[in-house]
């Protein structure tokens, strides 16, 4: 059963509330809800207006209507496969998912900016990033249903493992980042050697040693990184003011770098600023942070229960921000898109969970005796006396229960 | 052919491997224009320049940390960690990420970095300087461990760790940077993940390992006065551990006494010990005895030969165990 149900159907049942207690929660006020204020940049209204701006234009003027609907499907699609794999949970597929439902534009509008010779550092919530890098998504499942801690190749797609530890990974990218400014492919001024990184974290992450760390020696080295924070305002339930006085973008400042607050549930916006701050980065005009102002509209992870510390009336009031509505409604109203086109993404979707649902459901079990494997490169007399221990052992119970 | 302290042979060892592969990198506290504050990097930033011999922000989860990275983009980075009590904040990091980034991949990228951790007490210094925490690494699987006690092995071996495409923590024995030894650079060094017997003997056998095993040599020659012929093991690796030379060289003696500056309760004499009870069993005359330091915060430095294993404590140890 999940957790939600838990909390909704069961808290109450059996007790009769008081009425003073239903009267409070009918009149309370809704509470106050940040918009990001007038410093968030955005392109698209939440009605799906296109709003001019001065700096930020020139990075979205060459997008083609091709392009845009290219946008909208990932949204889609993305949005799709991370419910077909909250459904598997539920299903009790997988030990656990952590949704990115809400935070859709922020990972698809910063992943669709890379180059294919950059390199993200995600954290375990960056499937619409994996999703823009190539990476097949059943590959993300394999974690979430414990057959493996990751094991795609992040070589392959310059997409890094999933880092569970918050914030680890923004040192891991800052390293790379100076590994890419030794190997000199850092400002040539050549579009296919050029290369950065993009470490993602959240708002909780901004607490870490690890993140400020990473933050002074991408400084001190102006390495070619972006700092992409995602603050969906929930650290699983601590909301933004247990982590921070100030807005986040404004920290960057006091590392010596700049910090830019975008609209993270406006793809377009957030596409134009992840662009601006990969472009300084490649051009050896070192870090950026990004704050991509969003929201997550669902449970930090399916374990957990966000009504015990969340009023629904916040959820609405982001329900209308949603950022795959604004770009519908902008596609729309422009012309650029048609309604076969958004049946052809919506079928899509529909064929991609099926594809999903049934790799996921024909995921082999790692076989036993494989966790000795990979712990080190060279040969290990350790690993290798317990591996044969550990065959020994299963092998005494060859032939039991068949006599 | 030449003689030279420890932290020369390291020094040349660095340069060596620097010379013969330019993705070696350095990392570390005050290692560039100071050359580390033992000094044991010196004049590599002179002649590598400050791409590859960098001065980090006082930070050691970050200069762990970026290491990972920038071994991920294919370098082979060598970490300096100014003490062995600071190597805690990067402690998520090597046991977290270094260690089992392989495992998380299957085995699809490899993590070949090396973290130098002067080690152990005997220098009269302050706290967190004198500290012996490298059970703690040997017992997260997926790093090795090793520990030079002397000027060829810290040649040799620094440069085999570098060249391993497994991290590894390389030891470093403090209070024994300066002893001097010979170090013959064209001969074959030794495997990297074998121990060695350097002293031969019949009565006792003393497993040590970093700046014990001269204390232990210097043991076995007092006890030799005596007409006690004792063998010497410098186990050299500590994980893996290479219990075979230490176990030919128990069937051999029947006792054993193991001796670390780390605590005994927990430590790497611990595993020595029930090692050797398994595969010794019959062979053995006295039980496996401990000499280590006592369970306790490593005391101010006015009482640290007295929480030191030295001569003494060693000798009365290899008594006891004859005395069985």
């Amino acid at each position: 059963m999940s957790d939600n149900a838990v909390a909704s159907t069961g808290e109450k049942a059996g007790t009769t509330p008081h009425e003073e207690e239903v009267l409070a929660e009918l009149t309370a006020p809704v509470p106050e809800v940040g918009d990001g204020g007038p410093e968030m940049v955005q392109l698209l209204t939440p009605e799906g207006q296109r709003v001019e701006n001065v700096e930020y234009d020139e990075y979205v003027k060459d997008l083609s209507d091709e392009d845009l609907r290219g946008f909208y499907r990932d949204l889609v699609l993305i949005r799709r496969v991370d419910a077909e794999a909250t459904a598997l949970q539920r299903q009790g597929e997988l030990g656990i998912w952590a949704s990115l439902l809400g935070q859709e534009a922020a990972q698809v509008g910063s992943g669709r900016a890379m180059r294919p010779q950059d390199y993200a550092f995600p954290t375990y919530r960056e499937h619409g990033v994996a999703w823009c890098r190539g990476v097949d998504p059943l590959n993300l499942l394999g974690l979430f249903r414990g057959v493996n801690h990751g094991g795609w190749d992040p070589n392959e797609k310059n997409f890094h493992l999933y880092t569970i530890v918050i914030g680890a990974q923004t040192l891991h990218a800052t390293g790379y980042a100076m590994g890419i400014q030794r190997d000199g492919d850092v400002g040539t001024g050549d579009q296919d050697r050029d290369a950065a990184v993009i470490a993602y974290f959240g708002d909780g992450a901004t607490a870490q040693g690890d993140v400020n760390e990473s933050f002074v020696y991408a400084a001190v080295n102006n390495a070619p990184v972006v700092f992409f924070c995602q603050n969906n305002q929930w650290a699983i339930s601590e909301p933004n003011e247990r982590q921070t006085r100030i807005p986040l973008y404004q920290r960057a400042r006091g590392f010596g770098f700049p910090g830019v607050r975008v609209d993270g549930n406006d793809v377009l916006a957030v596409y134009a600023v992840t662009q601006q701050a990969l472009n300084a980065a490649r051009s050896g005009n070192g870090p950026t942070f990004i704050e991509a102002y969003t929201y997550r509209m669902g449970a930090h992870t399916t374990s957990d229960d966000p009504t015990k510390y969340r009023v629904s009336a916040e959820v609405e009031v982001w329900k209308h921000r949603d950022p795959i509505e604004r770009l519908k409604s902008y596609l729309v109203h422009t012309q650029k898109a048609d309604q076969d086109f958004f049946d052809a993404v919506e079928a899509e979707g529909d064929e991609l969970a099926v594809t999903v649902r049934e790799g996921c459901l024909n995921m082999a079990d790692p076989t036993p005796d494989s966790m000795f494997d990979h712990i080190y490169v060279e040969e290990h007399p350790v690993v290798e006396a317990e591996r044969k221990e550990f065959a020994a052992y299963h092998a005494g119970f060859e032939g039991e229960g068949s006599h | 052919m030449g003689t030279m302290t420890i932290a020369k042979g390291i020094n040349n060892g660095l340069r060596a491997a620097m010379e013969r592969d330019p993705k070696v990198v350095l990392m570390g506290e005050d290692i560039g224009k100071l050359g580390g504050v033992f000094r044991v990097t010196d004049g590599l930033q002179k002649d590598f320049g400050e791409d590859r011999v960098i001065d980090t922000p006082l930070a050691e989860a970050g200069i762990v940390g970026t290491a990972i990275g920038m071994a991920l983009r294919g370098y082979r980075p060598v970490v300096e960690i100014q003490f062995d009590g600071f190597i805690y904040p990067a402690f998520d990091h090597i046991v977290s990420q270094v260690a089992k980034m392989r495992a998380r991949s299957l085995g699809k990228i490899k993590l070949p970095m090396v973290i130098r951790i002067p080690v152990g007490g005997g220098i009269g210094a302050v706290e967190h300087h004198s500290e012996s925490n490298e059970a703690y690494f040997a017992h997260t699987a997926g790093l090795k461990v090793v520990c030079c006690s002397n000027a060829e092995d810290a040649y040799w071996m620094i440069q085999q760790a570098i060249e391993s495409d497994d991290p590894v923590l390389f030891y470093e024995p403090k209070r024994r940077y300066w002893d001097k030894g010979e170090v013959d650079e064209s001969a074959a060094p030794r495997p990297l993940l074998k121990a060695q017997v350097v002293r031969e003997g019949t009565d006792a056998t003393l497993v040590a390992y970093g700046p014990m095993v001269k204390t232990c040599l210097q043991a076995a020659e007092a006890a030799a006065a005596e007409g006690k012929n004792l063998e010497v093991i410098d186990l050299r690796t500590l994980s893996p551990l290479d219990l075979d030379t230490v176990a030919a060289s128990v069937e051999k003696t029947g006792r054993t006494i193991v001796v670390h500056e780390a605590s005994t309760f927990l430590g790497l004499g611990a595993e020595v010990a029930a090692a050797l009870q398994q595969r010794c069993f019959y062979h053995l005359e006295a039980p496996v005895l401990r000499v280590g330091g006592y369970n306790l915060p490593y005391p101010p430095s006015k009482l640290e030969e007295e929480f030191l294993p030295d001569l003494d404590r060693v000798l009365d140890a290899v008594d006891r165990s004859l005395a069985f």
